[in-house]
């Protein structure tokens, strides 16, 4: 059991180490929504590919829109991200070794049991539709952070617009 | 698998050790209309004591709102029934009285005795006596506090219970107990990672909660005496809104390895796990009736968020909640008879109560963000989580709105308050 644990700690050491060097190289930062832990294949994968942009973090690339937004009380993904999400869905099926950790975020508001749920059922949304669009099972995971990961800190409506949000974070990420 | 949580429990520990002491400060900000006049007169040889039980005594029934401490100052101080003049308590005002005396025994214990005297009647309405250690005061003075809370009001007193609550520091966050008037607070959890919902297990010795040590929302139960604790259940996806069956043997809680949030019935032991709602929409927050009968829960299964009731064993469900988009968080009363949810109403969310036989809803507070209500186990008062000046404290009101307190820690949030039972050995 230490040994694990030890491992798991050099893993995460490890990860670190890389993801800083990937910013540095690249310049384009990728939202840490500390989901995957960073493997060290992964990193060493991104260095590969070296300057040529990452097509996940190249900004002019759609597929580094991560974020769907909702309106209060509602898991329906707007007409506006059904590009970017169709997007995802190609790469993942495309790059069959990818997964993709869907994560389901609410406003601070209401209570946070039922915010678990809304916001798992957003994560469920993005899923649903990325499985019509053929990206199998596997691939796929969702989790809700309810109201406990926020995304803006703030306390109006321009913040809690921020946070009812589901997330696209691919593993290694 | 169990040795790996126990592991983490130690890491946890390790980690986040701290001093065991964060008192909640708490202020009444309202009364019941007609309070009882009750004098407390200082018990004879209390003044030895490292602390007044009078003074706890008076504090516990003046926090409950319906009793007005009557000033004993400038009246002859009796001990003892023979020695009460009831004329200068009439005087006062007091209807009640409580006099007392504490003794040193040779082995170091205290004798305690206390009597309850009605001004009116001229006569004696309780007398009990305890034999303590110096370090069972504050508990004696809550038992005598319950005492006469009883005998005045006929209701049970709620003053020698519990609450288990959550406080957020910075980015730390710690699962505490503490006495029901905020003292002798202590950490049960901290985590660098969110905790929420600590339910009490019915006899008081566990806490079932949900915490995000491993990135996503899991339940664990923790047992209170010996710290131990382990995952409920291991599976797919996430766990919360953990709730006890009455007998202690069973618990409701929400899964997700099914896609959506949905409802599913384990045994305390994390044993036979069984599906118990099931459709393709948000099942949570499920709560039991006291006869363990029925389960409270909350669903969008007509479009909004709302409140359903279910027979336990399963069977149809009956919506309870029609006012407004947005009904959650059911508790029942702990006489089964009502539940107390959050309403929101305007975007704004009160603590409010539905009477179960005429479905009549009465909003019992008015502050805006209003969360997790819990019945005190006499069903006098419903603790729950509220902001106040961007801080989160939580407040009590009794159930019929009149009595509000509120609580607060020095520094941090405070939320996910729940009021521990009433244990039978006290």
């Amino acid at each position: 059991m230490n040994k694990l644990l030890l491992s798991a700690i050099l893993l995460g050491l490890l990860s670190a180490c890389a993801s800083t060097g990937d910013k540095d190289q690249s310049g384009a930062a990728v939202e840490d929504k500390s989901m995957g832990q960073k493997s060290g294949a992964d990193a060493s994968g991104a260095q590969k590919s070296g300057v040529a942009a990452n097509p996940l973090t190249d900004p002019n690339n759609i597929l580094s829109k991560r974020s769907v937004y909702f309106d209060l009380d509602s898991f329906s993904v707007k007409d506006e991200y059904k590009p970017m999400i169709e997007a995802h869905a190609q790469y993942l099926k495309q790059n069959s070794k990818a997964k993709a950790f869907l994560q389901g975020n609410c406003d601070e508001r209401g209570s946070r049991e039922y915010n678990i749920a809304l916001g798992q059922k957003r994560a469920e949304s993005l899923r649903k539709m990325m499985s019509v669009m053929g990206v199998s099972d596997s691939q796929m995971e969702t989790v809700s952070f309810g109201e406990e990961k926020p995304k803006s800190e703030g306390h109006d409506e321009a913040a809690w617009a921020q946070n009812r949000r589901a997330d696209v974070v691919y593993q290694g990420e | 698998m169990k040795k790996l949580y126990q592991k983490w429990w130690l890491i946890l520990l390790l980690a986040f050790a701290t001093p065991l002491h964060a008192a909640l400060t708490i202020e009444i900000t309202g009364g019941a209309g007609n309070q009882i006049p009750l004098a407390i007169v200082p018990f004879g040889a209390e003044n030895a004591l490292p602390q007044s039980i009078t003074a706890i005594v008076g504090s516990d029934l003046a926090r409950s709102g319906l009793f007005r401490l009557v000033d004993p100052a400038g009246a002859q101080a009796p001990h003892e029934p023979a020695d009460v003049r009831y004329a200068d308590w009439m005087a006062k005002g007091a209807e009640d009285l409580v006099i007392g005396s504490v003794s040193a025994r040779p082995d170091g214990k205290l004798d305690v005795r206390f009597r309850l005297m009605d001004v009116v009647k001229q006569s004696q309405l309780a007398g009990f006596s305890y034999t303590i250690t110096p370090a069972q005061l504050r508990s004696t003075a809550h038992k005598i506090a319950d005492v006469i809370y009883e005998k005045l009001t006929g209701d049970v007193g709620v003053f020698s219970t519990q609450i288990a609550y959550v406080v957020k520091n910075g980015k730390r966050f710690e699962l505490q107990v503490a006495d029901a008037d905020g003292y002798g607070a202590q950490t049960i959890l901290a985590s660098q990672e969110p905790i929420l919902s600590p339910v009490w297990s019915p006899d008081g010795s566990r806490l079932a909660y949900v915490s995000f040590e491993q990135k996503k929302p899991i339940v664990y139960v923790q047992n209170l005496i010996s710290g131990g604790r382990k995952a409920l259940v291991s599976v797919k996806g996430s766990a919360s809104a953990p709730a006890w069956s009455p007998d202690g043997r069973k618990l409701a809680i929400a899964l997700t390895r099914d896609g959506n949030s949905q409802l599913y019935m384990v045994n305390a032991d994390g044993s036979n796990l069984q599906r118990w709602s099931a459709n393709s929409i948000i099942d949570t927050e499920p709560d039991f009736s006291p006869d363990g009968k029925w389960i409270l829960f909350t669903s969008d299964r007509g479009g909004s968020a709302q409140i359903y009731r279910m027979p336990a064993v399963g069977g149809a469900a009956q919506r309870l909640t029609f006012d407004g988009s947005y009904n959650v968080s059911p508790h029942f009363s702990p006489d089964g008879k009502s539940f107390a949810f959050i309403q929101r109403q305007g975007g704004k969310f009160h603590v409010a109560v539905q009477d179960l036989a005429t479905s009549q809803v009465q909003v019992l507070t008015d502050t805006p963000l209003d969360e997790s209500p819990s019945f005190a186990p006499n069903g006098k008062m419903i603790i729950y989580a509220t902001e106040i000046n961007r801080r989160g404290v939580l407040a009590a009101v009794s159930s019929d709105g009149r009595v509000k307190q509120r609580l607060s820690v020095q520094a941090g949030d405070v939320r996910e308050p729940a009021w521990g039972p009433l244990l039978k050995n006290q």
